[in-house]
């Protein structure tokens, strides 16, 4: 018996408190302050490497340029095609690299905390998901020739069109970024609390004082092993966004259904 | 809550609501894969494609487990 109870993790985590300018408009807590330091991180690494770019590249530099190729390669080039994507390329690898680092932060020791499990960032990625979409098809068409490219498939019976219609306005102007944004929110969020919670099992367990202490072990590698599984979630919730967004934008922009 | 009760039961059915949500979606992504490593066995060449089609496939099949876990929450 005794020993330390582990923390129980709880929606509250994810709201630490302000440690400045509480009570104000700026409240800045936690959350912020990863954030912060993400942008940071990524803007100067960033610009050091873009302001230092050889034609043979260094260590660095090249993982910067497979990662954007990555992008290209495996994202641009399986939906939008690479002659029309070209046009979106920046966004999308902007995209990636924005919400690869934000969620990585959840698993770097010391941050912790996911930038992108606060409902704000999913949605403005989101938001931002929606303009570029709408904008290129309005673009393209002009406001009703989208609304009916996108809400009346040529090729279905009349009275279908009836049902359809709404089901795939509301899909448009509602259900395509609000499901990127809980998609996103939510394996972040349940990835933080699934690791509080096997790594606060590995002390409970550790603390305990009983023969429980001989399976804290196991505890603990499996602890492990869902840091590595976060690591993973991470890159592929990333990944999920940007290709949807690709896909989103290409539903906007293609010529026949 | 006691740390050494090692098994409850309480709450509400949003207990065992996400239960319930994972069965649905855990069926659907299993079909998904399957049917995308047996179509790579067939066309090895076309991996690449196949694998952004499936992940497409699973990301608009486990929102709806996601919104489970949202739901839960905000409703448990």
């Amino acid at each position: 018996m005794g020993g330390l109870i582990p923390h129980v993790p709880t929606l509250d985590d994810f709201f630490p408190p302000n440690f400045l300018f509480d009570g104000t408009w700026f409240e800045f807590n936690r959350v912020q302050l990863v954030r912060l330091i993400v942008l940071a991180v990524v803007l100067i690494a960033m610009c050091v490497l873009a302001s230092r770019a050889k034609l043979v590249p260094g260590r660095a530099q090249s993982i910067i340029e497979l990662m954007m190729e990555f992008v290209n390669n495996t994202i641009i080039a399986n939906t939008l095609g690479l002659r029309e994507g070209k046009r979106f390329a920046p966004f999308l690898i902007t995209l990636f690299f924005f919400l690869l680092s934000m969620n990585l932060a959840g698993v770097v020791p010391g941050l912790n905390l996911a930038g992108t499990s606060v409902i704000g960032l999913p949605l403005l990625a989101a938001l931002w998901t929606f303009v570029v979409y709408v904008a290129a098809g309005v673009k393209k068409r002009g406001v009703f020739g989208y609304l009916k490219h996108e809400t009346a498939p040529a090729g279905v019976p009349k009275p279908i069109y009836l049902l359809l219609v709404p089901i795939e306005f509301l899909q448009v102007v509602l259900i395509r970024w609000a499901s990127l944004t809980i998609r996103l929110l939510a394996n972040m969020v349940a990835g933080h609390i699934m690791l509080v919670v096997f790594i606060g099992l590995t002390q409970g367990l550790l603390l305990s004082g009983t023969w429980l202490v001989a399976i804290s072990p196991f505890a603990g590698a499996l602890a492990i092993g869902i840091y590595g599984f976060e690591i993973f979630v991470a890159g592929l919730q990333a990944f999920i966004f940007t290709i949807l967004a690709a896909v989103y934008i290409q539903m906007a922009t293609s010529d026949e259904h | 809550m006691d740390p050494m009760i090692l098994s409850e039961l309480s709450g509400n059915v949003a207990s065992v609501g996400y239960g319930l949500a994972a069965i649905g979606p855990g069926i659907g992504i299993g079909i998904i894969v399957g049917k995308t490593a047996e179509a790579t066995a067939r066309q090895p060449e076309l991996r690449g494609q196949l694998q952004s089609t499936m992940f497409i496939g699973i990301a608009f099949t486990e929102i709806l487990t996601l919104l489970a876990i949202v739901t839960g929450l905000l409703f448990g």
